[in-house]
């Protein structure tokens, strides 16, 4: 065996007790900060999920972010415009399906319409405020998860019954319907319309599963009183992460506010970027403590190795193999204790997953867990470079020994 | 014929509010085939003397050479090597490493020069224990050996490399006298076989006026200074 790993592995050993305590404290370092990470990413992923999955990645409305540029402003470089009265005109997007058909001839991604509108709907006398949201269903299942969201009859069934509705699960449980019972609907402009119940949706998420319905385009246009209109297109794109820049595009050549996902979630994923940077933190805390335990472990061998150094230097040991002997104890140390951690942080995440977390707001659910091996590897290089620096700084001072005063001290 | 060490006036003082001079200007020479003592009273500068000669600690004037070679401007890694390949060393303390066996200790400077293979080093340690006797102990620790077997194991080891001179600070000191006697009939035995060959000294710091009086040559000091021996 090479000379300087025998000598410190011989020295690792002979002290268990010490060994097994700067082991267990890298261990520890290293478990907790995967468990950690494991936890704190994966929740983090499950939550941008959820957002992107619930929510259409890019948003295309009505609105417009600034006021219609004036002819004057182009004719004249100096124009200041004040009180300029904003036109009266009816909301909603004007030509939908022509709207819809430009965007997908550049591969945006997949688009659908929505028609969002309030109403009233009324059951067995009782009657419950609800959200109702006109969808195209052959378009709708490519922009969000309400196909797979159906519990009970199809996505389709919108189609086979004049006026059809879905109701979220929660909301038929409130007011007691069920699949083929006739509900009323009674819009913001006052138009009634009754429709059939032919299926249940169920997103997992109670505040929309207690509120929201679906219909066709038609039916919610109708109650809403914009014919011919709607007030939302929503585009999934192929990549979530380049919502921004179509968003841009397609506002660009609508004219329409086109809000991507990032854009509406600004505050939140600024939030993420500091959770990472606490969770980091202490990561590095905690690895830094138990590169404390290494370093005093170190440290200790060296000052009872004081005279085991000397005399190997006085035989002509080289001051860089001294030293390397006890980095590579540090190293040992870190190897060990980067194993354990390892297998520690790998239970602890499985242990924490098997945790069954319910919420009032949402169906009982694991805690999610990010199982990512760049974890184990930040957490194990980073206490590895750790034990390596703590076995350093003894060691250099090991190296700088002069033998002859040891020697002298000794005889 | 060469010298296999040489002192050229070489003084070492310790610096301090009062400075302290241990070695005082003392030219010294030794040939192969040697066995020097080196004997003075306590505090008289011998085993500083022994130290500058096995390049452990550095002259503040003077100059000590090892076989012809100047040493004044090697640095530290340059000395460790020389001292690791041609010089040997034993001192009043076995300092062996407490966790290595008597085999892994005499091992240690062949790994470290890495000139050998591990069978080959195994080969030689063995043999080197064997000549002195402790063939039985070669895997033994030191804790499971006596006084005597220690300091044997010790000059073993720096046997271990086959170097130029063996330098000795007091090998007898913490022994009994059967023990005193076995080391110092290896010694004397480690210079005649190897007269031949003409290539091996021993330079021994005592205060054993019998060992002192075994060896070829005596070397007083007194005040780090050469002196006449007193009789």
């Amino acid at each position: 065996m090479n000379l300087v790993l025998s000598i410190a592995l011989t020295h690792v050993r002979a002290r268990v007790r010490q060994t097994i305590v700067g082991v267990i404290g890298v261990a520890t370092g290293v478990g907790f900060s995967v468990m950690m990470a494991a936890l704190m990413e994966g929740s983090q992923n499950d939550f941008v999920t959820q957002l992107v999955d619930a929510l259409p990645h890019i948003s295309v409305t009505d609105q417009r972010r600034d006021p219609p540029r004036q002819p004057s402003q182009d004719a004249y470089d100096a124009v200041e415009i004040r009180g300029l009265s904003t036109p009266v005109t009816r909301p909603g997007i004007k030509n939908p399906y022509a709207i819809i058909a430009s965007i997908e001839a550049w591969g945006a991604g997949a688009v659908a319409p929505s028609v969002q509108s309030r109403a009233v709907l009324r059951f067995a006398g009782r009657d419950t405020a609800a959200s109702v949201i006109g969808v195209d269903p052959r378009r709708e299942i490519y922009v969000s998860k309400l196909g797979t969201q159906i519990v009970s009859g199809s996505l389709d069934d919108l189609y086979k019954t004049s006026n059809a509705i879905i109701l979220g699960s929660g909301l038929a449980r409130k007011i007691g319907a069920r699949v083929g019972n006739s509900v009323t609907l009674v819009g913001g402009v006052g138009r009634a319309v009754s429709a059939n119940v032919v299926a249940l949706s169920h997103s997992g998420v109670n505040q929309i599963d207690e509120t929201q319905s679906y219909t066709l385009l038609k039916t919610a246009q109708i109650l809403a009183g914009q014919t011919g209109l709607v007030n939302e297109i929503r585009i999934k794109t192929p990549d979530a992460m380049e919502a921004r820049d179509i968003a841009l595009r397609v506002e660009r050549e609508t004219g329409y506010k086109a809000l991507s996902w990032l854009e509406a979630n600004e505050d939140l994923m600024s939030a993420f970027q500091i959770r990472n940077f606490i969770m980091f933190a202490v990561v590095g805390a905690i690895l830094l403590v138990a590169s404390f335990g290494t370093y005093n472990i170190i440290s200790t061998i060296t000052h009872e190795k004081t005279r085991d150094i000397a005399i190997m230097k006085s035989i002509g040991l080289p001051a860089k193999i001294v030293r390397r002997i006890f980095v590579v104890e540090g190293l040992v140390i870190g190897v060990l204790g980067v194993v354990i951690g390892w297998a520690l942080g790998f239970a602890m995440s499985w242990g924490m997953g098997q945790v069954e977390f319910k919420s009032p707001f949402m169906d009982a659910t694991r805690l999610p867990i990010l199982y990512s091996p760049l974890h184990y590897a930040i957490a194990g290089g980073v206490a590895l470079a750790a034990s390596a620096v703590a076995g350093y700084f003894p060691a250099r001072k090991a190296a700088s020994l002069r033998p002859v005063e040891i020697i002298r001290g000794a005889s | 014929m060469t010298p296999l060490i040489e002192a050229r006036g070489i003084t070492r003082i310790i610096d301090g509010v009062t400075p302290t001079t241990l070695v005082a200007g003392i030219d010294f020479s030794m040939a192969a085939g040697e066995f020097v003592a080196i004997t003075g009273p306590s505090g008289s500068g011998k085993s500083s003397l022994l130290y500058l000669l096995g390049l452990l600690d550095i002259p503040t004037q003077g100059e000590v050479l090892v076989n012809g070679r100047p040493t004044r401007d090697l640095d530290e890694e340059a000395r460790a090597a020389m001292r690791l390949s041609q010089l040997g060393f034993v001192f009043q303390f076995h300092f062996l490493l407490p966790e290595f066996s008597a085999m892994e200790n005499v091992m240690l400077p062949m790994r470290a020069l890495g000139k050998r293979s591990e069978a080959q080093m195994r080969k030689r340690a063995f043999e080197i224990l064997d000549s002195l006797g402790l063939a039985d102990h070669a895997f033994k620790r030191p804790d499971q050996m006596s006084g005597g077997q220690r300091q044997r194991v010790a000059i073993a080891r720096s046997l271990a490399n086959d170097p130029l001179v063996i330098l000795a600070d007091e090998p007898t000191g913490n022994l009994d006298t059967h023990s005193s006697a076995q080391v110092l009939a290896i010694m004397r035995g480690i210079v005649d076989s190897s007269r031949d060959s003409d290539r091996k000294a021993i330079v021994i710091v005592t205060h054993d006026l019998d060992l002192a009086a075994k060896a070829d040559r005596r070397v007083h000091i007194v005040d780090g200074k050469i002196a006449a021996t007193p009789y």
